[in-house]
Parts: C-alpha cells; structure tokens; sequence
C-alpha cells in the first residue's frame, strides 16, 4: 500500500496532541482535524474532540458525520473558558507565520487599509497566551513563511507565548528549539528533501544535522484513516499527492 | 394584571434606532443572526452606526449598504465560506473604521459591560498587535501578591442589542433549542437603551418551555424592550432546529458581491422590499 503525502500529514498532526491527556484537541483544517481524532482513536485516548460544531462526541466520528452519542457541549464561551484555562491544545492555520512562530491570520499589507482583510484576530491572541498551540499550514511557501508577519494574531516564542509546540506542513514538521527560540526542521516528510523545504521558507530556518524522515503512518493508522475517518479521502483535497 | 405585551413589528424595532447609535448584534459568524431585523436596518435611512459583533454576514450587509462608521469585532466571517467579501471590501476602500479584539477579550467585554463593569482583566491580547492597533488600550496589575500584568478589557457598551432566537414569548423570553447560545444573553443584558429579540416562533408564555430544561430560556423578559416574531428570519444564517445555514443562497450572496453589477441585481432580486418580500423571494 502506498502511503499519501496527506496521510503522512495526518498522522504528523496526530503526533502534536501525543501527551497531552485529557484536554481538548481543537483542530482547524481537514489533516488537523483528522489527526486529532485519530490521535484519541489510539495513542490518546483521553482527548476531547468534536463533531467540528458545539457538541463534543463520545467517540471519535468520520469527517463531516453526525454526531452521534455526545458526551458534553461546547458552545464557544466554553471553548474561550478552556482557553483561559490551559486545558485546550489548538492546532490552528495560518496565512504568515515568522521564525519565532507569531502568525497573521487578520490582514495582509498595511492594517489601516489592508491589501487584503482575511478572518480577524479571531481567538489567536488568546489561544497563544493562554493554551497550548500548534499549526497545520497545507501549503509551505515563502508567501507563507515569512521574516515579519504583517500582523502578529498569534504571539511567538519571542512575544509571550505560553507553548508553541511544533508545526506540520505538506514538506515536513518544525518546533521551536531552534537559537533563541526560532523555527527548527524536525522531521521531513518522506518525498521531500531539506533543500526543497529551506528554498520554500522565506527565513533563516535551523536545520540540525541528518535530518529524519516523518514518520510513516502505521498499517492500524492507514485503516483507521481509510476505512473509518476519512472513508471519501477529503485529505487528499488539502494535501493533493 | 399581566407582564407587559412587547410584541412590535420589524419597522417599529428599526423606527425606534437613530443614526449614530452603537448596535450590538448576537449570533457568531454565520449563524443565528437576526437577519430580518439586519435587513430592515439597510432598507433604513439610518446611518453613521458601530456594530459590535462576532461577524458574519450582519456585517457584511451593513457594509455593503454603507451603514456602517465602525465595526467592533474578533473576526467576520461566513463560516463555510472564511472570508466576508462585503467586509473585505469596506476595509481595503478604508470606507469604515475597524476595532479589532480577540474573541475571549471580546467576551470579557461583554461581561464587563453586561455587569456595568468599566473593564475585566484578562490575558488574552497581550504580545500581539491587538495591543497596537487599538492604542487606547491599557494594561492594569494585579493587586495581589502575583502581580501580573493583564489587558484591561474594557466594557463593550451599546445603546442597542439585536439578537434572534427560536422561540419567545410576548414578554420577551426568549429561548434558544439549538446548540449554542453563543453570547446572546449578554448582549441583551449589556445594552443601556434597549434590547430587541426577533425569533422564529412566538408562543404562550405556559408553552415556552415546552419540554425542555430551564436552561434553555437564555433571555429574560427583564433585559428585553421589544419582540418580534420573523420566521426564518436569521436566513441565510443557521439556526437550528428551525433551518440550516442556506448554503446555496450564501455561495450566491458572495458571488454577487463580487461584481458591482450582479450585487445590484442581488439586491433588487431579494432586499429591495420587505421581510415578506425577502422571505417569498428565497423559498
């Protein structure tokens, strides 16, 4: 069987909620929201996750399912009450993102009369302060991976951020033990070179030594994703092979 | 003797608002917004307004019909499709001023001003150009042994909040069956001078309950100043059980709202008239 750059994506975010126990794992984007609940299919039994709205499942369910058997409601004010509290490890998108891991998800260009609006701020600010934070970005590039971010929505390790724990990408996977708390190349996804994902990165990126191949998903995690999940491989949609 | 009947009409709600007013409107993103009462607010005259909202397409119309002075808002956004294009194009002509917060600060406003409080601390915003776009902004200490800073949140007030639930009473209970009652009942409760409910459905007092728990009857007859019933009328958003979002319609709205001439189009085709007109047009 071959294995999809999307599944190896999957399983990548998986391995950001490994540990975590029982706190919620809010996931934004198809691979993120996958990985979480794949993650709780096996390794993390204790996460909470959710039918992608206010209810939050008794079990994992496939992507764009009803609910099913619920075991608790999340409407937002407890999802910013989680927040608060630190019991909440977010893997969210980003429009920029700059070596220290602050991110824009609210303008591009000047902010008083921007190029180009996108979302707002939305729960960014709160979410790198308060709780845990990873990223799912689907397509690496420079435009994405920038020096300086037009807007800081998300806070790096440099502004305050309580736990940025690593980022996953089509191209590899990067946490923040980087000098001084910058970007670091963790793991590449098999397929890709380090040359490719240092050319696709629009800063200075720490890069230590032999560089280690992602993971491959396991023959159980490959079913699970397959069969269960994601039966109509909307992976394959953000991450095309 | 009875509690005060508050039964208005959508015209009488919107006749009661005065330009320049602050209008704080509940629901998030695209869902259960009170689009009846939106919708009539740009068929108005009125003008020169701040909205203060967790944003979907309210305030996008109000953009589009140039109602706005400033939006107040953590994001808008039409869920299924991110971006607003409305909103997206009142920021990149420089058209309206824009306050933007997280959405826990935003909460914590709400709090604040639903409790008449100037301000509550909070951690969210700090580090993040949040702090710099909103100058104003100012941090406060803890007075306790921790001594930490936080951001003083400050009240969110409004002279008018607008929300839509499923059902209500000619009181102005009002209840919610869908699944999240997002901040609606603090939008009503911050409001200094008054707080209207649209719902779909107005139904005795002895029957508001139905069978649900108590829980559900978010709104008090306490906070409220007027009540209408429009049913259906959070489309195109979702409120749930009563109707889904209407995917379809939002695809159009945004694609129209592409184009100088489709948007016009759009408009005759469905805002032009009234809510009854509106809701015949997009059965």
């Amino acid at each position: 069987m071959t294995v999809t750059r999307a599944e190896v994506c999957v399983t990548a975010c998986a391995e950001a909620w490994r540990g975590d126990g029982e706190v919620l794992a809010a996931a934004m984007g198809t691979c993120s929201i996958l990985g979480a609940r794949l993650a709780r299919l096996t390794f993390e039994p204790a996460l909470l996750t959710t039918d992608g709205g206010a209810l939050l499942t008794a079990e994992p369910i496939p992507l764009g399912a009803e609910a099913g058997a619920v075991e608790g409601g999340l409407p937002f004010r407890d999802h910013l009450w989680l927040v608060a509290a630190g019991r909440r490890h977010v893997m969210m998108g980003a429009s920029q993102i700059d070596p220290y891991g602050n991110t824009n998800i609210s303008a591009i260009g000047d902010w008083e009369r921007p190029k180009s609006q996108l979302l707002g701020a939305r729960g960014a600010p709160g979410n790198t302060r308060c709780n845990p934070t990873s990223y799912w970005i689907p397509r690496h590039s420079p435009r994405v991976f920038v020096e300086r971010v037009d807007f800081v929505s998300g806070i790096g390790t440099d502004r305050g951020a309580f736990d940025l724990r690593r980022v996953v990408t089509d191209l590899g996977v990067f946490d923040f033990a980087g000098p001084d708390g910058t970007m670091r190349l963790v793991s590449v996804h098999p397929g890709v070179t380090v040359d490719e994902i240092v050319a696709a990165t629009g800063f200075e990126l720490a890069v230590a030594g032999d560089m280690p191949p992602t993971r491959a998903p396991t023959d159980e995690e490959l079913r699970l994703l397959r069969e269960f999940l994601d039966p109509r491989a909307l992976r394959d949609r953000e991450v095309p092979t | 003797m009875t509690a005060p009947a508050k039964v208005m009409s959508i015209d009488e709600i919107v006749g009661s608002l005065a330009s320049g007013m602050t209008i704080g409107i509940g629901g998030w993103g695209s869902r259960r917004k009170p689009m009846a009462l939106v919708r009539a607010i740009c068929r108005s005259s009125l003008t020169d307004l701040t909205v203060i909202s967790y944003g979907g397409p309210d305030v996008g119309l109000l953009c589009a019909y140039g109602k706005l002075r400033r939006v107040i808002a953590p994001f808008v956004t039409l869920d299924s499709i991110a971006l607003e294009p409305h909103f997206r194009a009142a920021r990149r002509s420089g058209s309206i001023a824009f306050t933007e917060y997280d959405e826990g600060m935003f909460m914590f406003g709400l709090y604040a001003a639903a409790h008449r409080l100037p301000f509550l601390p909070t951690r969210a915003g700090l580090g993040s150009d949040v702090m710099r776009v909103n100058p104003d902004l100012r941090t406060v200490r803890s007075p306790y042994d921790d001594g930490e800073e936080l951001v003083a949140m400050p009240a969110l007030s409004m002279d008018v909040a607008l929300v839509h639930m499923n059902r209500a009473d000619a009181r102005g209970n009002a209840r919610y069956l869908g699944p999240d009652p997002y901040l609606d009942d603090l939008f009503v409760k911050a409001a200094t001078t008054a707080s209207y409910v649209s719902c779909e459905r107005l139904v005795d007092t002895a029957d508001l309950l139905e069978d649900g728990h108590v829980q559900s009857l978010l709104i008090s007859r306490v906070h409220v100043t007027g009540v209408t019933e429009t049913p259906r009328g959070a489309h195109f958003t979702t409120c749930e059980p009563d109707h889904d979002r209407d995917e379809a319609f939002q695809r159009e709205y945004v694609k129209a709202a592409a184009d100088p001439a489709e948007w016009e189009a759009f408009r005759r085709r469905y805002l032009d008239g009234d809510e009854k007109a509106y809701q015949e047009a997009t059965q």
